[in-house]
């Protein structure tokens, strides 16, 4: 379930975060709390309180006192703005750097890329 | 939160044993503080002096010289300290006669926040049937045992000693499973001694690592995990990527090299070390401590 070999607060931050995007998580809905996560994924609560907090701090998540935490208005759309902004680095990067090595030119990346987006 | 006391403090804890030829140290000079309601993972090779440290702590042993204090108290009879205090032998003894529902009630009668449904609920789960002797008992069912009371007795301290010997893989998970769920429920300090680090690696919130006596890693898990790297590329490359960070471990093949160093590689380090053709490979928790343990460091993470 986990990537063993990084923080497990931060795969529980981005497991939230996917849901928030993909409508999951719709905004204004409850977040599952970190008992919740702890139980369902068999880790330490406060693992689970740490990825809960990442999203508090980056305003995707708010907490309201004594209820639980709740998707913000608007955290789907900042989310979609930051992986926006990633998508070169997370996604064209590497397949630069594989075609630099096959000796593939840009021209024939950008060929492939129309070609496959008709076969799709 | 309801002490402001640490769970359990180690102040220069050692404890020698007198053998032929001189004095062994099963713990050397250990200094550490545990703080209420956390999981920690007390991890290291057999004899690494595990359960010496939680037999001390226990007041089931005396240092040769140093302290442990529980919530600010010794507990070497103190009563109100020892209430607090569950501690789940690898093999506890029992009375020859006793059965296990005899067990249970001894248990329930030392233990003032002992749960009778919880425990209950748990031999059930467990299929412990309460009528037997525990001289009959399988290792299994004797884990079952410990783990009933180590979890119903609630004690705000509570260790357990590899307590999974012997039993199968849903015995372990119906473990893991209540003991997480109890303690978000009803948090209190949990220390897990065990050398199968990947199964319980998830569950803890701090890691200890002893060897030879010695506490050589005390940290956060998440700090831990990845904390080790390895690289896989061209000698030069791999090299030049790993820059001055301490290497645990080298295999070379041809102009190939493996190497595991201690350090992380995120972000930009990460990025440029991939673009150079270098394969990046974080180690897991216990993949983490085998190489720290191999390599004998003594410095923190």
């Amino acid at each position: 379930m986990f990537d063993e070999s990084r923080p497990i607060f931060f795969q529980i931050a981005e497991q939230v975060e996917e849901q928030v995007l993909d409508g999951t998580l719709p905004e204004g809905a409850r977040a599952p709390s970190s008992n919740e996560l702890a139980s369902f994924h068999r880790i330490n609560p406060a693992t689970a309180a740490k990825g809960l907090n990442l999203l508090v701090d980056a305003g995707i998540l708010h907490k309201q006192r004594g209820i639980g935490m709740f998707v913000s208005a608007g955290a789907q759309e900042q989310l979609r703005h930051r992986r926006r902004e990633d998508f070169a680095a997370t996604y064209l990067t590497p397949v630069l750097a594989e075609a630099a090595r096959l000796g593939i030119t840009r021209e024939q990346l950008a060929q492939m890329l129309l070609s496959t987006q008709e076969e799709a | 939160m309801s002490t402001t006391a640490p769970a359990l403090e180690l102040r220069s804890l050692s404890k020698h044993y007198r053998k032929r030829g001189g004095a062994v140290a099963a713990l050397e000079n250990v200094s550490t503080t545990l703080e209420p309601e956390r999981i920690y993972g007390l991890l290291g090779r057999n004899g690494a002096g595990k359960s010496t440290l939680m037999a001390l702590a226990t007041a089931q042993a005396f240092p040769t010289s140093g302290e442990a204090l529980v919530f600010g108290h010794a507990a070497y009879e103190h009563r109100p300290t020892l209430a607090k205090i569950c501690f789940v032998k690898e093999s506890q003894k029992y009375p020859d006669d006793f059965e296990v529902r005899h067990a249970l009630h001894s248990a329930s009668l030392a233990f003032p926040h002992w749960d009778e449904d919880f425990a209950r609920s748990l031999t059930q789960e467990l299929r412990l049937p309460t009528d037997r002797r525990i001289k009959k008992l399988s290792r299994g069912q004797l884990s079952a045992v410990g783990i009933i009371i180590g979890l119903a007795s609630r004690a705000e301290l509570t260790f357990f000693d590899e307590p999974y010997l012997g039993l199968d893989a849903v015995a372990r998970q119906v473990f893991y499973d209540r003991l997480l769920e109890d303690f978000a429920e009803h948090p209190r300090t949990i220390v897990l001694s065990s050398h199968l680090i990947d199964e319980v690696a998830d569950v803890l919130e701090h890691v200890l690592l002893l060897e030879d006596g010695e506490l050589v890693l005390d940290a956060p898990a998440d700090e831990v995990r990845g904390g080790v790297t390895t690289l896989h590329g061209s000698t030069a490359a791999v090299l030049e990527a790993a820059g001055a960070l301490p290497v645990l471990a080298r295999k070379d093949l041809g102009p190939v090299t493996q190497l595991t160093v201690r350090g992380r590689f995120e972000g930009a380090a990460l990025a440029a070390a991939e673009a150079q053709g270098i394969g990046i490979e974080p180690a897991t928790l216990q993949q983490t401590i085998v190489f720290l343990t191999r390599a004998g460091e003594r410095a923190e993470l």
